[in-house]
C-alpha cells in the first residue's frame, strides 16, 4: 500500500495504543517487590477500590528505587519499609501525610543442614556472629532495599564490619527478595527475609526458618504522600484518600485478616487514632 | 525434568480453564507487541528501502550502524525510554509512563532497526535484479523502492516476524518503562519473571510454554502464507 | 538509400554520441565513440566479448553515464515525461504479478489511463501470441514465453528505439525464432532497432547495417552485406572468420 495510507494506518494504531486514562481514577504506589510478592496488595486494593473506585497501580521495586521513583515524581504515593531512609525523605521535602502503617518480621532462613549451628536461636546478632565465623554461604540482597540495609543494620550491630570482612561466602545478588532467595535455595545458603515473601515462596528446596522472634527483626511499614508541592501533577486527593484509608480502622483491619496457610504476616500498628 | 512435565501441566491446565487473569495478560503481550511491529513496519520498510536504492555519502558507515543497532539491549532501550518518560523528564506531561503506551514506544524503537537492516538486505538483493529493468521502464526512485517492496513482500515478512520474536520475547524494556503494574502492564515475560522471583517455577514456565506456543503459530501461518505466495507468483 | 534519412517532427532521433568515454573499475570500456543513430535501418552491434556492446548499449539506453563525451538525443528527455525508448535485456526481469499486470504496470508508468492500459496490453500479448497466458503468474512462463512478454511490454509502449541485449541468448531455437519474428513485426511498424548479438546468422537476418566494436573503439560501419562479404578492417575479417565454423 502506498506511503500515505501506511502513515495513516501507523496513526491509528497508535491513537488506539494510547490509554483512556482520562476516564478511570486510579493512582500510581511506588512499593516494595517483597511487600508485592507477598501478596498483600492482591488481597487488600480489591477492598479499597470497591469502596472508594480509585484503581490502585502498584509498581514494585527495591526500597531505594521507590524513594527515588518518589522524588522524580513518577509515582502519587510511596509504601515501603526502611525508617531511616522515609524520614530523610520527608526531611527533605519529597513527603507529606506520612504515616506509620504495619510492620512485619524479618526471619533468617538457612539450609536444614546448618552448617553455622544457629537453628531455633532467638538472638540474631549471635547468629550473625556465627554465620561469620564460620564463613558459611550467606546471600545477601545488595539492592539499596529495605531488606538490605535492615540486613547491614544487624551486621553492624553485631560488630561484623561486613565491608571488610566478607569473603567468597558471602554473594550479593542485586536482585530482589524472590531472586535471592532462589539463589539461596539452589546453593543451601543463609539469607535474611520478611516472612512475607517466605510463606509465599515456592522453590524452598532444602531451606527453613533458623532464627526468628527477635524483637530487633522487626521490620516497619511507612506510607506518604508525594508532595504536591514539588510535583504539580500529584493526585493529591485520590493520594490521601488512599493512605487515610490503609490507617483507618478498616483499612488496617484488612491488613491483619491477611493469611498464608493461616499465618498472619503483617501486624498493623497505626497509632494516631 | 519433573519442574518440566509440572509446567506443561500447568499450561494445559491454565489454557484450558480460560484463566481470566491469563487471559488479559496474553491479550496485553499481542496487542503491546502487534502494534509495536505495525508501527515500527510502517517506518522500518520506507527507511530500509531507501537506503537499500540510494547513493549517497556515508552510506557504507548507516548500513554497518544499522546492524549494529539490532543489537541494541531491551533493557537499555527501557532505561533510555524511561528517562524520557519520567516525570522528571523532557516528555513527562504526557503522563505515558508505566501505561501499554510507554511499552509499545519502547518495543517500536527496539525492533525498527531490526525489520529495518532485514528489509534493506532483502530490497538490495532485489534491486540487484530489478534495478536495470525498473529503470528502464522509467520507474525512478520512489516509485521503483515502492514496487520492489510490493513485489519482495512475503520476503520482507520474514523481517517483520524477526521484529515480532524480539518484541514478544523481550522483558527488559517492559518491565522498566511498565512497571509490570498488576492488570494494567503486565505482559507474558514480566509475568513470567515475577512468578520466577516468587519460586513459582512450574507456572513461569507454563507462562513460557504458552509464550512459545503463539510465537510458534504466528511463524507457522506466515510460512504457509509464504509458500502459497511462492506457487502462485513464482 | 536517401541522402538524407526521413526524420518524423519531434522525434528523439538521431541519437548522436560524441566522442564518448567510459571507465569502471580503472579500465576503459568505451574509448572515444563517435557516431549518429538515424531512423529507418536496424542497427545490430557486433563486437569480440569484452568489446563494450552491452555497455555501449546501455549508456544510450541511460542506464550508465559516459565518463566524457556527449549523448544527445534530437528531442532530449525530462525527467518525469513519457520514454520514446525501450530495451529489452537478455533475461527478462518480471515482476511477480500477472504476464498481463507486467505490462499495465509499464504502461501506467508511462502515463496511460486505466482502461486504455488493459485494452492496450491485451492487444500487446495478442500480437506475441501470449493472449491465453495473460492472466497467469509471469515468473513461471518459460524463458521464450518471458522473453515474448517482455518485448510485448516494450513494444506496448510504441517506443521509437527499441534497444536489444543479445535477446535470444538464453532461448533455445524454438523461441528464437518466435522472437526475431517479432523484432521484425515492431521494426515493421515503425521503430528503429537497435541489438547486439552473437549469433552472426541472426545479424545477416534481422540486420541492415552493422556496427563492430573491437576494445571499445568503432572499428567499422558498414551496411550488413557489405560487411560479412567485404569486411574493410582487419579486426573484423579476423572476427568473422573465428565466429562462422564454416569459414
Amino acid at each position: 500500500m502506498d506511503l500515505k495510507r501506511r502513515i495513516v494506518l501507523a496513526a491509528t494504531l497508535v491513537a488506539a495504543a494510547l490509554p483512556l486514562a482520562a476516564q478511570e481514577r486510579f493512582i500510581a504506589v511506588a512499593s516494595t517487590t517483597s511487600t508485592e510478592q507477598s501478596g498483600l496488595f492482591k488481597h487488600l486494593l480489591p477492598i479499597f477500590e470497591r469502596k472508594t473506585g480509585i484503581k490502585v497501580r502498584v509498581v514494585a521495586l527495591g526500597t531505594g528505587q521507590a524513594l527515588d521513583m518518589g522524588r522524580r515524581g513518577d509515582a502519587d504515593v510511596v509504601f515501603v519499609h526502611d525508617p531511616a531512609a522515609e524520614k530523610k525523605f520527608v526531611d527533605d521535602g519529597f513527603g507529606v501525610n506520612y504515616k506509620q502503617v504495619m510492620y512485619n518480621d524479618f526471619v533468617l532462613i538457612g539450609p536444614k543442614s546448618d552448617p553455622a549451628k544457629i537453628a531455633g536461636g532467638k538472638d540474631i546478632l549471635a547468629a550473625l556472629k556465627k554465620v561469620e565465623g564460620a564463613k558459611a554461604p550467606f546471600v545477601s540482597r545488595g539492592d539499596k532495599s529495605g531488606t538490605h540495609a535492615a540486613e547491614l543494620r544487624y551486621w553492624k550491630s553485631a560488630g561484623v564490619d561486613i565491608a571488610t570482612q566478607k569473603g567468597p561466602w558471602y554473594k550479593e545478588t542485586g536482585s530482589g527478595m524472590g531472586p535471592a532467595l532462589n539463589t539461596a535455595s539452589s546453593m543451601g545458603g543463609y539469607i535474611l527475609a520478611d516472612r512475607g515473601t517466605w510463606l509465599a515462596f515456592k522453590n524452598r528446596g532444602d531451606l527453613a526458618i533458623l532464627v526468628e522472634g527477635d524483637q530487633k527483626l522487626f521490620n516497619q511499614y511507612g506510607i506518604m504522600l508525594v508532595n504536591p508541592a514539588k510535583h504539580g501533577h500529584v493526585k493529591k486527593d485520590l493520594g490521601d484518600a488512599f493512605i487515610n484509608w490503609v490507617v483507618s480502622p478498616e483499612g488496617q483491619k484488612a491488613i491483619a485478616e491477611y493469611k498464608i496457610g493461616g499465618e498472619q504476616l503483617f501486624f498493623p500498628n497505626y497509632k494516631g487514632h | 525434568m519433573g519442574v518440566i512435565v509440572a509446567a506443561v501441566r500447568d499450561a494445559f491446565g491454565l489454557m484450558l480453564r480460560l484463566d481470566a487473569q491469563l487471559l488479559e495478560i496474553v491479550g496485553l503481550s499481542l496487542q503491546v507487541s502487534l502494534s509495536a511491529v505495525a508501527i515500527a513496519t510502517a517506518l522500518a520498510l520506507p527507511i530500509g528501502a531507501a537506503i537499500a536504492v540510494s547513493r549517497f555519502r556515508g552510506r557504507q558507515t548507516v548500513v554497518v550502524i544499522l546492524n549494529a543497532l539490532m543489537g541494541l539491549p531491551p533493557v537499555v532501550v527501557g532505561l533510555l525510554v524511561y528517562l524520557l518518560l519520567s516525570r522528571a523528564g523532557p516528555l513527562g506531561q504526557l503522563g505515558l509512563l508505566f501505561t501499554p503506551s510507554a511499552m509499545v514506544i519502547a518495543q517500536t524503537i527496539l525492533i525498527l532497526p531490526i525489520i529495518a537492516a532485514l528489509a534493506r538486505q532483502a530490497v538490495e538483493d532485489a534491486w540487484r535484479e530489478y534495478q536495470e529493468q525498473l529503470r528502464s521502464l522509467g520507474a525512478g526512485g520512489w516509485t521503483a523502492a515502492l514496487t520492489l517492496v510490493w513485489d519482495i513482500r512475503f520476503s520482507l515478512l520474514t523481517a517483520v516476524l524477526a521484529g515480532l520474536g524480539r518484541a514478544a520475547a523481550e522483558v527488559g524494556a517492559v518491565m522498566i518503562v511498565g512497571g509490570n503494574i498488576d492488570g494494567v502492564t503486565r505482559v507474558m515475560t514480566t509475568a513470567i519473571a515475577l512468578e520466577t522471583s516468587k519460586g513459582d517455577l512450574p507456572l513461569a514456565l507454563g507462562l513460557g510454554v504458552i509464550l512459545l506456543t503463539l510465537v510458534l503459530l504466528l511463524n507457522a501461518a506466515a510460512y504457509t502464507l509464504k509458500e502459497a505466495a511462492q506457487r502462485r507468483y513464482g | 538509400m536517401a541522402d538524407e534519412p526521413m526524420r518524423a517532427p519531434g522525434s528523439i532521433l538521431p541519437l548522436r554520441l560524441e566522442n564518448v568515454s567510459f571507465a569502471a573499475g580503472g579500465r576503459t570500456i568505451i574509448d572515444r565513440v563517435s557516431l549518429a543513430f538515424e531512423a529507418g535501418p536496424r542497427t545490430i552491434i557486433l563486437g569480440p566479448n569484452g568489446a563494450g556492446k552491452s555497455v555501449l548499449m546501455r549508456l544510450c539506453h541511460g542506464l550508465l553515464a559516459p565518463s566524457s563525451g556527449r549523448i544527445e538525443w534530437a528531442t532530449p528527455e525530462r525527467p518525469g515525461e513519457r520514454r520514446r525508448q525501450a530495451m529489452v535485456f537478455q533475461r527478462p526481469v518480471m515482476l511477480r504479478r500477472s504476464a498481463i499486470a507486467n505490462v499495465v504496470y509499464a504502461l501506467k508508468l508511462a502515463g496511460i489511463a486505466a482502461p486504455e492500459r488493459i485494452r492496450q496490453a491485451r492487444a500487446a500479448l495478442e500480437s506475441v501470441g501470449l493472449a491465453d497466458l495473460a492472466d497467469g503468474a509471469a515468473r513461471v512462463l518459460s524463458g521464450g514465453e518471458q522473453q515474448r512478454l517482455a518485448l510485448a511490454r516494450a513494444w506496448a509502449l510504441r517506443p521509437e528505439v527499441l534497444f536489444l541485449d543479445e535477446p535470444t541468448a538464453s532461448l533455445d531455437p524454438g523461441a528464437s525464432a518466435e522472437v526475431e519474428r517479432i523484432i521484425q513485426a515492431i521494426h515493421a511498424a515503425g521503430t528503429k532497432i537497435v541489438m547486439t548479438t552473437h549469433n552472426l546468422g541472426q545479424a545477416r537476418r534481422l540486420g541492415d547495417e552493422i556496427l563492430f566494436l573491437n576494445q571499445g573503439c568503432l572499428a567499422e560501419r558498414a551496411a550488413v552485406d557489405r560487411f560479412f562479404n567485404q569486411p574493410a578492417s582487419a579486426e573484423a575479417q579476423a572476427f568473422i572468420k573465428g565466429e562462422l565454423p564454416w569459414t
